[in-house]
């Protein structure tokens, strides 16, 4: 399996530690073997609470394998820049897609699909599936 | 009609940093009412940015002046502003093309592809409480200049007495009403600035 392109992520936050933690989580919980690569994009490139199209352009280029990219986000600017990229720019590598998930349930199961080898629609699905487990 | 060439939207763009720059506190007090008190800091860091990079490399065309303005505002506002703006300009400048002078009906046309770009990025339109409530009434009143400043202000001072139903803000629900939206009193800036272009040619 470790000759198939894995579809890689990237995990938007506001702030570059929930991203930088989100990651480190997934990949906690996503378990042993070869895990695709999660890549956070998190803050502004000064380090303050806010989006940075530089910063998610860098993270969505070092995580394309050739089979795309997911990228899940928190909200308000982070959704809004990732959509502006998608409508705008050709600075995200092809296909990308903005996946309408939460964003910690979301990356775990985006991961543990994404390292299984399924592709992008797949880990699409998996990451937005995650809006259905009710917690109470 | 006038031509506008690449030093109009220039003296536009400048002349709108300035505003931002004098008035940054009081959006963000806006935005501290009802927002997380960052938009005036976040705009003046952006527009100060699009005059620097104006002055530093002059565009030479008008499509140029707004494609560089609003990649510019996109990597330094950091807040959901930058996007929104940064399409507004980006969606107006590729509208204009490669023309060296444009006349008043494709800055209106431009201006209102801007607009069309950011509501359905947004997802918002007028009535919603953001910036679109200045930004609408404001493209429809061009391309006369004074109109749409007047348009624009009006906007913006009918939504104190609306309910947030998009971004941060519509979290508060019925607190949001009695305070003027920060991004429509943002987008008032800019066409103030336009205005007073226009009257100085």
């Amino acid at each position: 399996m470790s000759d198939l392109a894995l579809v890689g992520i990237v995990l938007v936050s506001h702030s570059g530690d929930v991203a930088e933690s989100v990651a480190a989580l997934a990949r906690g919980l996503a378990g042993g073997g070869e895990l695709a690569p999660v890549a956070a994009a998190g803050g502004t490139t000064d380090g303050r609470l806010g989006t940075s199209p530089e910063l998610i352009a860098e993270a969505a280029r070092r995580v394309d394998r050739g089979a795309g990219v997911a990228v899940l986000a928190d909200l308000g600017s982070a959704v809004l820049t990732v959509q502006m990229m998608l409508a705008e720019g050709d600075e995200l590598p092809t296909p990308t897609r903005l996946v309408d998930a939460p964003l910690v349930e979301g990356a775990v199961a985006a991961l543990v699909t994404a390292s299984a080898g399924a592709d992008l629609e797949a880990v699409s699905a998996a990451a937005a599936e995650a809006y259905t487990f009710r917690k109470t | 009609m006038a031509f506008r060439d690449a030093e109009f939207f220039r003296r536009w763009l400048t002349a709108a940093a300035g505003s931002f720059d004098a008035e940054a506190d009081r959006l963000t007090e806006l935005d501290s009412a009802i927002g997380d008190a960052d938009h005036g800091s976040n705009m003046r860091r952006g527009m100060l940015a699009v005059a620097a990079a104006l002055e530093k490399e002059p565009p030479g065309t008008p499509g140029a002046v707004l494609l560089l303005s609003g990649r510019t505002l996109v990597s330094t506002v950091g807040g959901a502003s930058g996007p929104l703006y940064g399409t507004l300009l980006r969606r107006a400048g590729k509208a204009l093309g490669d023309a060296e002078r444009v006349d008043d009906a494709a800055v209106a046309e431009a201006l209102t592809a801007g607009v069309d770009a950011v509501s359905q990025l947004a997802g918002a339109v007028a009535g919603d409480k953001t910036m679109l409530d200045a930004l609408r009434p404001a493209v429809e009143a061009l391309p006369d200049y004074a109109a749409a400043r007047e348009a624009a202000a009006r906007g913006a001072e009918a939504t104190v007495a609306l309910r947030a139903r998009k971004g941060r803000a519509s979290y508060l629900g019925e607190r949001s009403v009695g305070h003027m939206d920060p991004g429509a009193a943002s987008s008032t800036l800019l066409f103030h600035a336009l205005a007073r272009a226009a009257a100085d040619e």
